[in-house]
């Protein structure tokens, strides 16, 4: 496929993740940061941002089933999630992650367990989604520094 | 270098400028690796030097503060140690807080002079008010845009011009006590915080500089490197 045609089903992917509220204007930010001399930015950031929320859902996933569980442990790594999804723009998680803090706040165990189950669904759709951007970008910058040399 | 003598304020802040280009270093630190790599783009975007930490007690190392130290030791810094021209730091982290660093920064004879900005995502005025209280120059809150970047130079020139204050003033009467310079230099700064309502960022209704009102950052405003 062409570059521009790449170029415009990235565009059109971002911009779908925008409508859809995966994606806020911290995203936006992020994708101002990327430039000439920091090509792969965006995608060292998603990247880190993958492998550390799959971390913080393992250990939640852990916490939760506990016969007892420990709210306060479980709230730390909520708060961590959300700490991080909110700097990478990733806005649905973040959302879900605030309603996770609040069924901590009141020791509701039925209710967390829900709550863990909505944010593993919105991160695992929006990593779905950041591996074709990814992919998508890789194809760009190959085709261009294939351009290049 | 600064010609120190004989200037007028105007060609006083002149030089400064000039010596403003020079890369400045910040340290930051944040528990959140995520964090760490967002501050560092946004640091070196911005031209800056930046050393990114995890944790305060890693920072307080770097600064050549041991645990239970409250000054530096008279020996040459060891190779790890670093210069830093402003700390900034999460509010929330494990085992020492943002806020227990700041107090060891500013409570350190050595490190005191080191401008210190709080960052958090939580935007909780007590909070606030106790970083600034505690010497915080300024409290961000996450995610911190490139806008806030900027006021970081003016930290950074602040706490700069105050200490040329205070050698001007040594140089010139020879022999004053350290004590009253550094006291005179600390009120400067924390009645700075206290007047400038500027600091306290969204938390509190305050009268916004244009380049600080928050429309999204727009490219013409980008200044990349």
């Amino acid at each position: 496929m062409a570059p521009t045609a790449l170029q415009e089903k990235l565009n059109g992917l971002v911009n779908s993740m925008f409508a859809e509220g995966l994606l806020d204007e911290q995203f936006q930010q992020l994708q101002m940061l990327q430039d000439g001399s920091n090509p792969g930015f965006v995608a060292e950031v998603v990247t880190l941002f993958c492998e550390d929320s799959e971390r913080i859902l393992a250990e939640l996933t852990k916490l939760m089933d506990q016969a007892v569980v420990d709210y306060s442990k479980v709230d730390a790594y909520v708060h961590q999630l959300k700490g991080s999804s909110s700097s990478v723009g990733a806005q649905n998680v973040k959302l879900a992650c605030i309603q996770f803090r609040q069924f901590c706040e009141d020791n509701n165990k039925e209710g967390c367990m829900r709550a863990l189950n909505v944010v593993k669904h919105e991160y695992y759709h929006l990593r779905s989604k950041f591996e074709t951007m990814l992919h998508l970008e890789n194809r760009i910058q190959a085709y261009e520094t294939k351009q290049q040399s | 270098m600064v010609q120190r003598n004989q200037q007028s304020p105007q060609q006083h802040q002149e030089a400064m400028t000039v010596e403003a280009e020079a890369q400045f270093h910040v340290l930051a630190v944040d528990d959140s690796v995520i964090d760490r790599k967002l501050i560092e783009r946004l640091l070196k975007t911005s031209s800056y030097q930046v050393t990114t930490v995890e944790s305060g007690s890693k920072a307080l190392e770097l600064l050549g503060l041991r645990e239970g130290q409250d000054t530096t030791p008279s020996l040459p810094p060891k190779q790890h140690e670093i210069e830093v021209n402003l700390v900034i730091t999460d509010y929330c982290m494990p085992g020492m807080t943002g806020y227990d660093l700041l107090k060891k920064i500013k409570g350190s004879s050595s490190l005191k002079d080191i401008p210190v900005v709080i960052m958090s995502s939580e935007n909780v005025p007590s909070r606030i008010s106790r970083c600034l209280e505690g010497g915080a120059e300024e409290f961000f809150l996450k995610p911190v845009q490139l806008s806030d970047m900027k006021r970081l130079r003016l930290h950074i020139l602040k706490g700069k011009s105050n200490c040329n204050e205070q050698q001007q003033q040594q140089e010139d009467s020879n022999n004053s006590s350290n004590d009253g310079s550094s006291s005179s230099s600390t009120s400067s700064c924390s009645n700075n915080n206290k007047n400038s309502s500027s600091n306290k960022r969204k938390a509190i209704d305050e009268e916004l500089s244009p380049e600080r009102t928050r429309p999204r950052f727009s490219h013409d405003s980008l200044t990349v490197v």
